[in-house]
């Protein structure tokens, strides 16, 4: 068997998640915990190895003919038209199927602790299977059709577990704004592809580099903004990012697998597959990194108010997607990609250790009545420092290599405007990661009866002496069901989300202790730390050691790299460390010591009215709401009034009426008296046998 | 002219013919009583069979002849039909008049 008989064969990967899914949702109530999350784990880990082979297959190949399409079967077949279900092996296929795969049975680990007592454990993590399963199909995919069933999978998976805990109101409308807000994007993505049928043909990603050149410029610039839209919606780009800051109201597990590495990546693939139509048109390209470098500018400014830890890392993931556009408007498909990986890593420990975090203190994500956790906690605080330091861009963790390449594309490019605007978020970064760490790890503790004491700043030693004894008692009694936690007494049992300028929460920990999470949890979390910490040693830009550059080469064929001088990277580079190091070190001196009382957080307080503006994310989500509720349904019922019931409804009911009047007219002439028939049978027949004489006669 | 050259023509069977339907067809139109309409029903008939008798005789056809026995047939049968409905009325009302039965006006 060789090497390209075995790619043949990486259909098999989406399917045994989807074979997973299937056999949980039919038997999960039977199988029941912790079996169905070991079945669901045990099926990813099949797939991880599986595409771990089909990368070594890949590999066997020469490096320019790593392609290998297998058409499984027509699925659609209309005259001269025709789409396949079939699979594409090249190296951003595998890229993309072992991230999914990796991240993603770390995941699932991960689950069967977090969801640990939940009713409705196997469910979960038959979702989590079908997710998994759509993501692999839509990035598998030969053709645009099949990546957007895989693409509508991902968003019926996201709907499904972002209202996992239905009964939970918020829940259950984020779900919904989520699905709605991702169909706006679809409907680009939808006619980006009768576009494409119309004017060449084919959906197959291989004719997609003849298709761009012969619809030419204009067309190619419509079909990669139309499909930017359809990216907009998965990945969050402004304007249409509203949805994922609430997705936030899902289990942390599906927070970090879906909403931070996998689902919101789908985007940037979408991209990176359609590049032929970018690279023809340099139009669309410049509103591709712009809308990238604005929305990460924004959503940075953003992230740094928020008080709610999920939602703080939400809006960082909004902000590193734009990175990943900002990359893809370059042209630099690689260093998106790369970005993608590493941001998969440590914003995956990241949302993870935040999981860890709320899981043990009574499901609390408010920031301002943590601290002084990196005793109680201290694995998940290592492992959290190291994505810290990642993401924040210090070298030489993985995300100064991934940011800086962005960066120092976007300058030896001679993009000043986006290279500036990337180096202030990157600042921005540092600032608000910094803050996240220091309110939860360091500073002083302002939970439980430590803070309700006059001497709350010293209660650290307090709490971290007594660590031991009192939180195993309760460490796994604790963390159960966040559904069935709802006490009488706390009002805030349903709603774990803090939104900004809400007053700090009141402490959940009913006199327990913060407690580290079970080793069942810090395994993928601490895993997923050292890969954020090495992941740079994949492209590193020195020498030829930058293998994913080249691996990912022949994938882009014909792409004008950006090339910049040793002196171009040094300056950038040294530029960068110089703004995370300066962001870091504002957001040290501001939190060294944490909040002097939960309510007052000093960025917040010294910025007002500015604080205000970014803590609400400037208005655009609670606008579109206030449009929407006032005009926009007003407007609706003025339609519904006028339109709707006077001229649809008025239209349907007066060609009823005129059949009315006509009939009754008509019926009289059915008066029931015999001899009127008779007469009018006769009359008739008289009348035939008239025609026939006088005119058909002759 | 005398009797035995008076030769009874085809023409007069379609002329007695014709007379009798108009008689049936006007009985039908003016009366009431359902009876009597039926047997003007029954003189339409007979007119049109005596017709096609004649046509017979004239174009030397026997087809004409075979349609007669249909047509008895045919009218025999909605004789008893006609007449079940008639006893039917009967039993329901007092009088048997064509302009009472308004039952299915529109």
């Amino acid at each position: 068997m060789n090497a390209r008989d075995v790619l043949d064969y990486i259909g098999i990967v989406p399917l045994l998640p989807l074979f997973g899914a299937a056999l949980l949702l039919l038997f999960g109530r039977r199988i029941g915990e912790p079996i169905a999350g070991w079945i669901a784990s045990g099926l990813m880990a099949l797939a991880f190895l599986v595409s771990l082979v089909m990368l070594f297959s890949l590999l066997d190949l020469p490096a320019q003919g790593r392609l290998q399409v297998n058409q499984i079967f027509t699925w659609i077949p209309a005259g001269t038209f025709s789409v396949h279900v079939g699979t594409q092996a090249d190296p951003l296929s595998i890229t993309w199927i072992l991230l999914v795969t990796g991240v993603g049975l770390l995941i699932h680990i991960y689950s069967i602790g977090y969801m640990h007592g939940d009713p409705l454990f196997s469910r979960f993590f038959a979702y989590l299977n079908l997710f998994a399963a759509s993501m692999l199909i839509l990035v598998l995919a030969d053709n645009l059709l099949l990546t957007f069933l895989g693409w509508e999978g991902v968003g019926l998976c996201s709907y499904l577990l972002i209202s996992f805990w239905y009964h939970r109101n918020a829940a259950a409308v984020a779900g919904k704004k989520a699905f709605v807000t991702n169909r706006v994007g679809d409907v680009g993505f939808l006619l980006a592809m009768f576009l494409i049928i119309s004017t060449y043909g084919s959906l197959e990603y291989t004719s997609m580099g003849p298709a761009a050149k012969i619809v030419g410029t204009g067309t190619s610039t419509a079909i990669a903004l139309l499909l930017m839209v359809g990216a907009m919606g998965k990945s969050a780009q402004i304007p249409l990012h509203v949805w994922l800051t609430d997705a936030m109201e899902g289990p942390t597990p599906v927070s970090a697998l879906i909403h931070a590495a996998t689902m919101v990546t789908a985007g940037v693939f979408l991209m990176a597959r359609a590049y032929p139509f970018l690279e023809m048109s340099h139009d669309a390209m410049t509103v591709v990194m712009w809308i990238g470098a604005i929305t990460a500018l924004l959503a940075g400014t953003v992230a740094v108010m928020q008080p709610d830890i999920k939602r703080a890392l939400a809006y960082s993931t909004i902000s590193q997607l734009g990175y990943m556009f900002l990359a893809i408007g370059l042209g630099a498909y690689t260093a998106a990609v790369f970005m993608v990986l590493c941001h998969a890593f440590y914003k995956g420990c990241l949302f993870l250790g935040a999981g860890s975090v709320i899981h043990g203190n009574g499901d609390n994500q408010d920031m301002r009545i943590m601290g002084a956790f990196r005793k109680l906690m201290p694995v998940t605080a290592i492992a959290m420092v190291v994505a810290w330091l990642s993401i924040a861009g210090i070298p030489p963790f993985s995300g100064f290599w991934a940011k800086d390449e962005i960066l120092v594309d976007a300058y030896a490019d001679g993009k000043y405007g986006v290279w500036i605007i990337g180096t202030i978020a990157a600042l921005l970064t540092a600032v608000y990661m910094t803050r996240l760490i220091f309110l939860t790890f360091y500073g002083n503790a302002r939970f439980g009866d430590a803070f309700a004491r006059p001497d709350g700043a010293e209660a650290v030693p307090v709490v971290s002496g007594g660590s031991d004894e009192g939180d195993r008692g309760h460490g796994d009694g604790h963390g159960d069901g966040h559904g069935d936690l709802a006490l009488a007494d706390d009002p805030f049992a349903d709603e774990p989300t803090v939104k900004f300028d809400e007053p700090p929460r009141p402490d959940r920990l009913h006199g327990h202790r913060p407690h580290e999470s079970p080793g069942l949890m810090l395994l993928p979390i601490v895993t997923l730390a050292l890969l954020a910490a090495f992941a740079g040693l994949l492209n590193l830009p020195i020498g030829n050691l930058d293998f994913l550059a080249r691996f990912l080469e022949p994938v882009f064929h014909g792409v004008a790299v950006p090339d910049p001088t040793r002196s171009q990277e040094l300056t950038v580079e040294g530029l960068s460390v110089l703004f995370a190091i300066t962001g870091l070190a504002i957001a040290v001196m501001i939190y060294r010591h944490g909040l002097k009382t939960p309510s007052d957080d000093p960025v917040v307080d010294k910025l007002r009215p500015v604080s205000t503006l970014m803590g609400h994310a400037y208005y655009w989500d609670e606008g579109i709401g206030a449009f929407v509720g006032g005009p926009g349904k007003a407007g609706s019922s003025w339609l519904d009034r006028v339109f709707d019931q006077k001229i649809i409804d008025g239209a349907v009911n007066g060609v009823a009426g005129i059949a009315q009047w006509f009939s009754r007219i008509a019926s009289r002439v059915q008066d029931g008296y015999v001899r009127r028939y008779a007469l009018g049978i006769l009359l008739g027949a008289v009348a035939i046998v008239l025609f026939a004489l006088l005119w058909a006669g002759r | 002219m005398t009797l035995a050259t008076f030769a009874v023509t085809d023409t007069y069977y379609l002329v007695l013919a014709a007379m009798i339907f108009t008689i049936g067809a006007v009985g039908v139109l003016t009366r009431r009583n359902v009876l009597v309409m039926f047997m003007c029903v029954e003189l339409m008939l007979n007119a049109v069979n005596l017709s096609f008798v004649a046509f017979a005789h004239a174009l030397n056809d026997i087809t004409g002849q075979v349609i007669v026995f249909f047509v008895l047939v045919v009218a025999a049968a909605e004789v008893a039909v006609g007449l079940a409905i008639i006893v039917a009325i009967f039993r329901r009302r007092r009088h048997a008049t064509a302009d009472d039965l308004q039952a299915l006006k529109g």
